[in-house]
This record gives C-alpha cells, structure tokens and sequence, in this order.
C-alpha cells in the first residue's frame, strides 16, 4: 500500500540521560499548585486562613500578651490583666508534678525520672551501649525503691523470687529429660517457675527483708502511696503499663497462635475477657475486690494493684495489635525459618517477631498513647493524677472559677508526651526501613 | 546419545550399586483434608543423585520435596533422611532440617537482615559456630554463587536471580548433604533464570545430591542422573534424562512433554 511506513526501525544512537525539567516558579508557584489551584481550593484556602487568624487573635493576646504569672488569687490577676491567670500554675506547679509527696524528699521521684531516660536509651536507640540494658532491666526495681523508700530488702527479695523462677524454666527441664515430652516437660517448668515466683512473694519475701534488714539496715525513708499524685503518678502507671504491655502483648500474640490448645484458650480467654470490660470495671476490681482473693494480711499497695489492671488492659490490645502483624508476614518466612533448622523460639526471636513488630509499630504506639491517657481514669478510684488535683484547687477559694489554664496545662503535659512517642515511632519506622521486599 | 549422558548414566549405575541411600521413601501417603495429594510414593535417592521433577501443576511435586523435611507432615508411610526417620519428634526434625538445605520459588529470605546476616543466621543460631568462622563460610559460598561483592546490602536491594542465589548461598552455608529446589527459577525473569541455573550446574558438579522441582527441561536433560515425572499425586514415570525424552512410555508423559516442548 502506498504510503505506509516500513515496520523495521533501528535506533542509530544511545539517548542519554538529561536532568528532569525544573520546576516552575518556586514559593509562588508552589502556592498557585497547591492553594490556589482553582476556585474552590482558592476559597477553601481563604477561609481556613481567616479561621487560624481568628483563633490565634484569641489565644495569643490571652495566653501571651495579657497573661499573669504572679498573683495569689484569680481576683489578683484580674486586677493585673484580663489574660490567662497562669499564676495558678505557677503556684501549684510542684504540686502537679509531685502530688503530695514530701517536699525534702522530692530528689528522689527525679533521679528516677531522670534514670528512667538511661534505662530506656538502649531499648530505644541501637547505638547505646548493649551492656547498659543490664541496668534497664534492674531499673523498674530501682524506681520502686526511689519512690516508695523503705528497705532496700525489698525489692532486692524480688529479684529473687524472679531468679528462683528463671532457675525452674532452666534446670527443670534437663531433670526429666527422656522421661517426659520436651515441650511438655518446657511448659511444666515454666508453670513450676511462675508457681515458684508468686509463692515467694507471696509468703517469702517479707521474712526475707526483715531477716536481712536486721543484719544490715539499708533503707530510704518510706513514703505513702496516698502521697504520690500529678504527674508524677500518671508517670508511673504509664510507664509500666507500656514496659509490661509490649512483652506480655507479645506473649499473649504468640500463645494465641499456638498449636497446644490449653495455652491457646488460656491466651484467647485473656484477651477476649479483658477486651470486653471496661477499663473502669478492672480498676474497681483493683480497688475493691482483688484483696479478697489475696491471701488475708497481705499488704498490696494500691498503686501497684492499678499498675496491674492498666498492664493487662494494654496487653490484650497489643496482643491484637501483634497477631496482625504476625498475620501479615508471608507463611514462606516461617518456612524458610523452619527449613534452616532453627526451633520455634529462634524462630520467633530471630525471623518472626523482629519483622512482625516492625510491621505493627503504629499501632503499638496507638496503644500506647491510649494507655497513656488512659490513666487519667485513676481519678475514679480516688487516686491524685493531674486531672484528680484539680478538683481540690478548683474548690480553692482563691481559684476559683478557673478552668481552661488548668485543663490546657494538663492537655499540654499530656500532648507532649504522646507527641513525642509518635515522632519516635515515625523515626523508628524510618530507621528500621530496609528496601521494600 | 552423548557422551555426557552416557557418563552420568554411569555414574547413575555406580550410585545405585554402592547402596549408599540418602533419602528413602516408602509407601508414604499424604492428604490435604480429604484431598489425597500423594499416593504410594516410592523412592530411593542415592548419595550424589541429582533427580529432577516434573510435572503438571497440582501434580504434587511440590508436597513431596516439602514432606522430605517436613515442612509438611504425611500421613502413612515413611520417609527416612539419611538415616534418620521423619517423626513428630521435634529434635529429629530439626536435626534433619538442619542436613536438608530448601530453595523456595520466591526465595523467602530475610528482609530485615543483610545478605551477609542471611547466611550466617543458621550456623551461628543452630550449629553455634563463632562468628567470624561463619562469616568467613558465607563469604565463601557468596564468592561461589557469584555475588560476594552484595554481602551488605539487603535482599529488597537485589533483583531475583540474586536473590535467588543468595538463598542458595544461605542454604550452602549450613553445609548440608541434600539440597531440595523447589521451583527455583518459576519466579524469575528470563533474563535471571540463567544464572541461577548456572549456580545450580556448579553445584550439581560438586556432588551435591540434589532433588530439583523444575520445568527447565534444558537443565535436567544437562544434569539430572534421573527424571521423575508425577501427576495427580503419583509418580507416573521415572527414567534417565535421554530415554525419558527420547522415548517416554506413559500417554500422560507424552502429552506433558509435548505441551512445554512445543514453543
């Protein structure tokens, strides 16, 4: 046919590789893109200025420029300026922080906080120094002692009740080797240790410290759990609730997935249970019922027997947060695993579990802001968190009637916490990001 | 016939004859609920035997090479792995695991560690070897497979034969005596198959024995000392690579061979 053109084509030459066409007209151009790149996104992008314009002239005269830091009474701020009374919090700042804990002994709850950060940084970052990890894991007894005072007896007898119970799980096993199932034989000893652990405490410790605190007195001076309050105290009920919730959440995940069916049931039982009742209904179980299941005389702080509920209330969540993401790892992982020879608990530890909890980062973190915030619901059972101080400076004559510095301190306390643990994740997703598979 | 050929028949007929079994199946069955996915499987590998198997897909060749170290279990018959009977004994199957090296279709390695980590995992974790001779192994066995300049990368940063051959190289490091394929070039770009097959010719000329899941037909006529070929569960034919090709008996193997012959 005339005119068609010959299918055969040759390149004559290699194109080569030019830089990509600049993009147009830098900030201007940038905002005719994104801003103003019609006439409902012109106008979507008025009105939302004027609507920042409009809370920033309210916020910033009365929070900045009018505001009154030095006052004893809301009437004397008024008489100063008609901002914000910050003299409250000013007033009452130690107070938020600490609670009642007593004033000369406030070095204390601060070395623990400041502590805190070093026993965290190797859990947080992979350039610390792995030996400090040691001190991370003696740490949650160290703050109690911090914190609480008394003998330090005590927590060193709690160290050894966790000893005795590690010592069950390593050389039970080796004793009935032969004579029972291995992974039978593992679990009795797990159950034999936990057992042994608990009875320690229990009946155990307390003879313990006093039969060493009579050989050699070394102690703080004790401070009340009624004392503790503000900050301080949603500190640490957030902060074992997270340190506990990840290990056990991941227990919990991986006993769901189980083959043997007590483990199984006993997993699934706990979640499911937990997950249906209410945080409120478990912390008025902490409160009132749980010592009638105690044995009679035992003496079990309050704060702790919250710490527990919290703990258990978050490890049923990062229980589901974790099976997701075991769930979302291709089975061949698991095979290639297997097919290299390593067992189950290498497996998880070394293949399974380091990309499972990569995968669900955020939503551990959900759960942990969740936790987090969720301990301002103490204030139910008596307990002095931030929010519970507020009522007695409220009720405060001088006080009176001020209510949005108070709550916006406490929101600020609150926001910086959680917005510091979602950064961290975000850089943690970023720094653990290997190349898509 | 060529003269290779005939050479590997040879060698195929010594194997035979010095008994020396690696794996020995016998009577094993196996059922995926009510679906019975292999019957009567009967087979005897020898030290040194490179077998390839073939067939349609569902044929069942898959579940096979993976009830050898029992990433799937069966149900009747047995299975013994030099010298060791499969069981549900979990320090058995681990020990055989850790004998069998598995080459998976999407090479399933690890993505969260670097090649290098990738092949030193399993002797370290398994066998307890320090470090350094491990890395010095696995540096070793990347050289081999063509790809030691890649050791810190990580596997997303590697295109498929690559990866493919670096998941040999992390099988190899645990030193195994039997090395199971399971379709390891079905997932690769043509371009790809050939070096991996190339590692794989390598291997089959240090002696490895080797059991291949395949449909690289050019392959096993080049290496394989026999050629089993399986449908609906059961071995249907099994044969030296020339006569399997040249001369297959059953209707099924005709039809097979002429429908991934003809293009």
């Amino acid at each position: 046919m005339a005119g068609e053109k010959p299918v055969a084509f040759v390149a004559e030459r290699q194109i080569p590789p030019s830089p990509p066409p600049v993009r147009t007209g830098g900030a201007l151009g940038w905002a005719r893109d994104n801003l103003f790149s019609g006439v409902f996104n012109s106008v979507a992008t008025l009105l939302s200025l004027a609507f920042v314009a409009y809370i920033l002239a309210m916020v910033v005269p009365w929070l900045f420029l009018d505001s009154v830091w030095n006052a004893s009474s809301l009437q004397g701020c008024r008489q100063v300026d008609d901002g914000a009374c910050l003299a409250v919090i000013n007033e009452r700042f130690l107070q938020f922080v600490f609670g009642f804990y007593p004033e000369e002994l406030r070095w204390r709850p601060i070395l623990a906080f400041v502590l805190l950060f070093v026993a965290i940084w190797p859990a947080l970052f992979s350039s610390a120094p792995r030996k400090l990890l040691i001190f991370s894991a003696l740490y949650p007894l160290l703050a109690y002692w911090l914190i609480w005072g008394g003998s330090l007896w005590g927590p060193v007898g709690a160290v050894v009740g966790i000893a005795i119970g590690w010592a069950c799980i390593r050389f039970l096993p080796p004793l009935v080797r032969g004579r029972l199932d291995e992974g039978l034989a593992f679990l009795a000893a797990v159950g034999a240790g936990i057992l042994a652990t608990a009875l320690w405490w229990l009946f155990c410790v307390i003879a313990f410290e006093d039969a060493l605190s009579a050989v050699l007195a070394i102690g703080l001076e004790p401070v009340e759990s009624a004392r503790l309050g503000g900050f301080l105290l949603s500190t640490i009920i957030g902060v074992s609730g997270i340190a506990g919730s990840l290990p056990i959440g991941i227990v919990l995940a991986l006993g769901r997935q189980s083959n043997l069916i007590l483990i199984k049931a006993v997993c699934v039982g706990f979640i499911e249970f937990i997950r249906g009742v209410p945080l409120i209904t478990l912390l008025f179980v902490a409160w009132l019922l749980l010592s009638y299941f105690l044995p009679p005389g035992t003496e079990f702080d309050l704060i702790l027997r919250v710490v527990i509920m919290v703990t258990a209330f978050a490890s049923a969540y990062m229980a589901e947060v974790i099976r997701g993401g075991l769930a979302g790892l291709p089975a061949g992982q698991y095979e290639a695993a297997d097919s290299l020879g390593l067992d189950y608990w290498k497996s998880m530890r070394l293949i399974i579990l380091p990309q499972a909890l990569k995968i669900s980062i955020p939503g551990i973190v959900n759960t942990f802001i969740g936790l987090f915030k969720d301990t301002t619901l103490v204030i139910i059972i008596g307990l002095l968190d931030p929010v519970g101080l507020l009522q007695p400076i409220r009720a405060d004559q001088n006080w009176n009637g001020i209510v949005w510095e108070l709550y916006g301190f406490i929101a600020l306390f609150f926001f910086i916490f959680c917005f510091a643990m979602s950064r961290y994740s975000m850089y943690l997703e970023r720094n653990l990001d290997v190349g898509h598979r | 016939m060529t003269a290779a050929a005939t050479e590997r028949d040879e060698e195929r007929r010594a194997m035979t004859a010095s008994g020396e079994v690696a794996i020995d199946i016998a009577g094993m069955n196996k059922w995926f609920g009510e679906f019975h996915v292999l019957r009567d499987i009967n087979l005897t590998v020898y030290r040194g035997e490179r077998i390839v198997v073939c067939g349609p897909s569902g044929s069942g060749k898959s579940t096979l090479i993976r009830c050898i170290n029992a990433l799937e279990g069966h149900q009747a018959g047995r299975i013994v792995v030099e010298g060791t009977e499969l069981s549900s004994d979990i320090k058995n199957i681990d020990r055989i695991r850790s004998e069998v090296g598995m080459c998976f279709q999407h090479f399933n390695l690890f993505p969260h560690l670097s090649v290098i980590e990738n092949c030193t995992l399993a002797p370290i974790w398994v066998r307890r070897e320090p470090k350094k001779e491990a890395e010095d192994r696995a540096r070793y066995f990347l050289e081999r497979v063509k790809i030691g300049d890649q050791a810190l990368k990580y596997p997303g940063q590697l295109s498929g034969g690559q990866q493919q051959r670096v998941a040999i190289a992390r099988s190899l490091c645990m030193q195994p005596r039997i090395m199971l394929f399971d379709e390891p070039t079905s997932a690769l770009d043509p371009e790809m198959i050939k070096e991996v097959l190339d590692v794989m010719v390598d291997l089959a000329e240090s002696g490895m024995t080797m059991l291949v899941v395949s449909h690289e037909m050019g392959f096993a006529r080049q290496v394989a000392h026999r050629i089993i070929f399986m449908d609906e569960g059961q071995i249907v034919e099994q044969n030296e690579p020339e006569a399997f090709f040249n001369n297959p008996q059953s209707e099924r193997t005709k039809l097979f061979l002429s429908q991934i012959l003809s293009h």
